[in-house]
């Protein structure tokens, strides 16, 4: 049992990582480097601040008539939470005790070994898969595709509900392809209840230079609305709520 | 009964004045969805057109016309149109549209300067008679002002104060006015005057007696006034479209002889919504129909004017009024009060566009019919032009027929009125502690010598200590300022059409107001939880505050400091309460300052929560600019924690969010705001603006207010054309917390 967590920060009214509003932490640590993170301040896992699971539950306590008018819970975000997994674990099943619905907000890089008790306690995973091909999740994020592959069938043989989560980078991970045949493994998962394909977004290009990190995308723009609905039209096409 | 009620099912309403009941036996709840709604019809279109081209010009001019000569009265300016042929509900202030009138009864400086600021002279022998025959309530007021209350007014630790012109905040029941005809009514208060022939006449007796009559004469010229336009509101109206008529006849009667700051509209959609379904059953009318009468209404309380001066505009932004309407809310008996009509008023900011008038106040209960909450909130999402209040809260104080006053205000209506008191600025007031009772701006002593603060680093005790010795100054020389004011306004000015529209008996509140109070609480926590180092001018005046370490600050859903602004809120209203008030008036407290944060900060030196001098202060209850970091629900959840058994005149809360920190869909969107708003509303927060807009639209809005005619944002209790700010105040609405994160 991990005593304390380590957090960058909390937002009370968090509305689209999972359903209703949401109470997001947003753990500090993160194993990836993707190119078009908007939160690099969340990577190194010796910064933010300390915090235990009674400091957070008595604050999320507050918040409970939010989450109940809303279908809303609490959100385990980052950073990669899943580098916290015990602790993550600890919250998340004082969560399901008070009934407060949990997500996990993840790239799902991790051994299974670590994850399997967080995710007994987890009632929805939000996935990031950066890209299907093998090549190009390790060029976007620094690691290989396996673990996450891994981590998606376990999801499966669980049948633990997941969100899975495209973020659309021109030049980066909009090769068609690509896409189509991720939509078309994809379909093999019945726990999977609907797609998010997200624009690329500049927002977090400052915390870039703030860090004196070297952010090679400046010259990349958002992704049209007609390319994301072309995207958005190939995971439809698979059957997928997008 | 009266041939007018056939198909009304009677009550205690039939036999004496009884609205509520009235409408408890026959109203209909509605708890569909809004596929009933009507668009505009052509006519309205025509008519809106015509009405949009006069605010253009108006909007480029200032004024676009202005009497200088009568003063407004019930029956001083002849009929006028905006198209005869068009119009469905008629009656203007004045003989042309958006002209306005003068009301020197408040007092003629007003006036006179207002007509110069736009190039015009008041008519020499008006002045005259405002001058050496009839004395005004402004003139009044300065022969009773201590030297205290006016060098408190100059330097702005009590502002806004109604003593120059009308008081407002009166809502008097218009709906009177349709369900019984005003031969009923003038009947009903002879009756009052034959009660009150008592064995013995002191003052209290004397001027209730003056009041009545004064009360049965309006009345009298409300049917005059009518009479101009070829109708005859003796009797009862008999059908919806003489029932919106009659209703908007008595609240344009209010508005011709009263300028009040707010002249709010009260309760009326639910009401009138019974006149339209009784037309409808009997197939005298059809849905188009009425959504006309209901759009020509409205498009009538957006042409409501007033002269002010520019000044005054600075304050308040724009053109405001505070025409409010409350709509929905829940009944006694557990039936929702939401009619088909609560959706006809909504759906006018579709039909004419967003707007900030009328001041559409929606009272929610989580009780509320779901599809009606949804409605709401798309509206919201869509116009940024509804406020919220809690229903739960106020039922329990006000029952089931309350409307809004201004912006937060809530009263029975027609059984209760408030003396209007705006504000006391509480950050100066912690400065004054400080500095002993000398202005921290001009060094003038204002106050009592108290002793100052001498030490480098300001401590908690001591501070609260002498803070409490302020308030307790401060809500004494407060009080008895008002009393000044309201005894004559009474005397000078009284709103006779309006009370005639109130019962004998009625409940008088002192509303006092707070400006300031996260600025206070945040300073408090400062000197609590860090160190706050007092930097002071060669004079000794404590100017400027150096904040050593971080410190809780209100907003984040902390108690060390929510605290702190709750025990603020409830001294000052205990000592409030202990103040002998004009005709015994409850004392009541708010927290709210409209857009005047803005001007507030600027006549305020630095803070000790490392404000700088003349930075605005957060509107209304709102957290200070950037220091809710934690989100939206924890900003509502440290504003809900403030309590409005000791803030009864109401709590004000601006919420901004852009689309995308709602959700993803339309659908998301307006389930996670329903979400916001049940879940704040069940921690019994009062009151909420919501604003659903892009930052980028506003810095657009800035470059080319032309593109953006009717771009309406709520402020704090209000709503206001976001082209018609300042610019500071538009930078201040840009700078304000913006919820964006997702």
């Amino acid at each position: 049992m991990a005593e304390t967590g380590r957090i960058h920060s909390i937002e009370t009214c968090g509305t689209v990582d999972g359903p209703g509003i949401r109470y997001v932490i947003f753990f500090q640590g993160c194993p990836l480097r993707c190119r078009y993170c908007h939160n690099p301040d969340t990577w190194d896992r010796h910064k933010g601040q300390e915090i235990t699971i009674p400091e957070l539950l008595a604050d999320i306590g507050d918040y409970k008539s939010f989450m109940d008018y809303s279908g809303g819970g609490v959100t385990a975000s980052g950073g990669e939470p899943l580098m916290q997994a015990e602790f993550v674990a600890d919250l998340f099943a004082a969560c399901q005790k008070r009934s407060i619905h949990t997500a996990l907000d993840t790239s799902g890089y991790t051994s299974l070994e670590k994850a399997k008790r967080l995710l007994s306690y987890t009632n929805l995973v939000l996935l990031d898969i950066k890209s299907y091909n093998p090549q190009t999740f390790q060029h976007i994020s620094s690691v290989p595709i396996e673990p996450v592959i891994n981590f998606l069938e376990y999801l499966k043989s669980k049948q633990i509900p997941a969100w899975i989560r495209f973020v659309l980078v021109p030049g980066l991970s909009d090769h068609k392809p690509d896409i189509q045949q991720m939509a078309a493994y994809l379909k093999g998962f019945s726990n999977i209840e609907r797609i998010d394909v997200l624009p690329f977004h500049k927002i977090g290009e400052y915390k870039w230079k703030e860090l004196g990190y070297a952010y090679d995308l400046t010259d990349t723009q958002p992704p049209s609305s007609q390319e994301l609905t072309d995207v958005k039209l190939i995971f439809q096409n698979y059957g997928f709520q997008v | 009964m009266q041939e007018e009620w056939n198909g009304f099912i009677d009550g205690t309403w039939t036999d004496e004045i009884d609205v509520r009941d009235f409408i408890q036996k026959n109203y209909t709840p509605y708890e569909g969805d809004y596929s009933f709604l009507q668009e505009p019809t052509k006519r309205t279109l025509e008519l809106w057109e015509i009405v949009k081209g006069l605010m253009t010009e108006e909007t480029k001019k200032g004024i676009l016309d202005v009497e200088t000569k009568i003063p407004s009265g019930l029956t001083a300016y002849e009929a006028g149109y905006i198209h005869k042929e068009l119009e469905q509900v008629v009656g203007l202030q004045t003989d042309k549209p958006l002209k306005r009138g003068i009301m020197p009864f408040g007092g003629y400086r007003v006036v006179k300067k207002a007509l110069e600021a736009y190039g015009q002279t008041l008519d020499a022998q008006t002045l005259s008679i405002f001058t050496d025959y009839r004395k005004t309530h402004n003139s009044g007021v300065y022969d009773a002002y201590s030297d205290e209350m006016r060098k408190a007014r100059r330097t702005g630790i009590i502002t806004g104060l109604p003593d120059a012109y009308g008081r407002g905040r009166i809502i008097g029941d218009y709906r009177r006015v349709a369900l019984y005809g005003a031969d009923i009514l003038i009947a009903d208060k002879q009756e009052q005057l034959k009660q009150l022939d008592l064995s013995h006449y002191d003052s209290e007796v004397i001027l209730a007696r003056e009041e009545i009559n004064e009360q049965i004469r309006s009345l009298g010229k409300l049917k005059k006034m009518a009479n101009s336009y070829n109708i005859d509101l003796s009797a009862p109206a008999k059908n919806a479209k003489e029932a919106f008529q009659w209703t908007y006849f008595g609240f344009l009667g209010a508005t011709k002889e009263q300028d009040g700051a707010a002249m709010s509209l009260g309760r009326v959609s639910t009401f009138l919504d019974i006149y339209i379904q009784r037309d409808l059953e009997q197939q005298l009318l059809t849905e188009e129909e009425a959504q006309e009468l209901m759009d020509h209404f409205v498009m009538k309380l957006r042409m409501i004017r007033f002269l002010r001066t520019p000044d005054y505009d600075q304050l308040f932004s724009g053109d405001p009024t505070w025409v409010t309407e409350a709509i929905g809310g829940m009944g006694l008996d557990g039936r929702p009060l939401v009619t088909k009509s609560s959706f006809r008023i909504l759906q006018t900011l579709y039909n004419l566009g967003p707007a900030p008038e009328p001041n559409l106040t929606v009272l929610w209960s989580t009780a509320l019919p779901q599809e009606f909450k949804s409605y709401c909130a798309k509206a919201s999402i869509d116009t940024s032009s509804i406020q919220y209040e809690n229903d739960d809260l106020m039922r329990r104080y006000w029952g089931d027929d309350y409307a809004i006053a201004c912006c937060v205000s809530a009263m029975r209506i027609g059984k209760q009125m408030q003396f209007f008191g705006a504000r006391a600025n509480l950050a100066k007031a912690l400065l004054y502690t400080i500095n002993g009772g000398r202005d921290e701006k001009t060094g003038e002593q204002l106050g009592p010598e108290f002793a100052p603060i001498t030490s480098e680093y300001l401590e908690y005790e001591e501070l609260i200590r002498k803070f409490d010795q302020t308030l307790e100054w401060l809500s004494r020389l407060y009080v008895n300022t008002l009393n000044v004011i309201h005894y004559m306004h009474d005397k000078y000015n009284y709103e006779s059409l309006q009370m005639a529209l109130h019962d004998a008996d009625i409940l008088r509140t002192q509303a006092c107001g707070i400006a300031g109070l996260s600025v206070v609480a945040d300073s408090l926590s400062a000197v609590k939880y860090a160190r706050v180092k007092v930097i002071r001018d060669e004079t000794g005046l404590a100017v400027d505050y150096l904040v050593e370490g971080d410190y809780p600050a209100f907003g984040n859903n902390d108690d060390r400091v929510d605290s702190i602004a709750y025990e603020v809120v409830k001294t000052f209203m205990e000592k409030l309460n202990k103040q002998k008030t004009y005709r015994d008036a409850m004392a009541a407290l708010s927290v709210l300052t409209i857009t005047s944060n803005v001007v507030y900060g600027k006549k305020t030196g630095a803070t000790p929560d490392g404000r700088k001098a003349g930075e605005p202060f957060a509107p209304g209850a709102n957290p200070m600019h950037g220091r809710d970091i934690k989100g939206a629900v924890a900003s509502l959840t440290s504003v809900a924690k403030l309590p409005y058994e000791y803030a009864q005149d109401g709590i004000s809360y601006t919420f901004s969010i852009i689309p995308n920190a709602l959700g993803r869909s339309t659908e998301e969107q307006v389930h996670n705001l329903l979400g916001i708003m049940d879940g704040y509303f069940h921690k019994e927060g009062h009151h909420v603006n919501i604003n659903v807009f892009e930052r980028e639209t506003l810095l657009d809005a800035m470059e080319h207010p032309e593109k953006y005619p009717q771009l309406t944002i709520r402020v704090s209790g209000y709503a206001v054309n976001f082209v018609k700010l300042t610019k500071e105040q538009q930078l201040d609405v840009i700078h304000r917390t913006f919820h964006e994160k997702f």
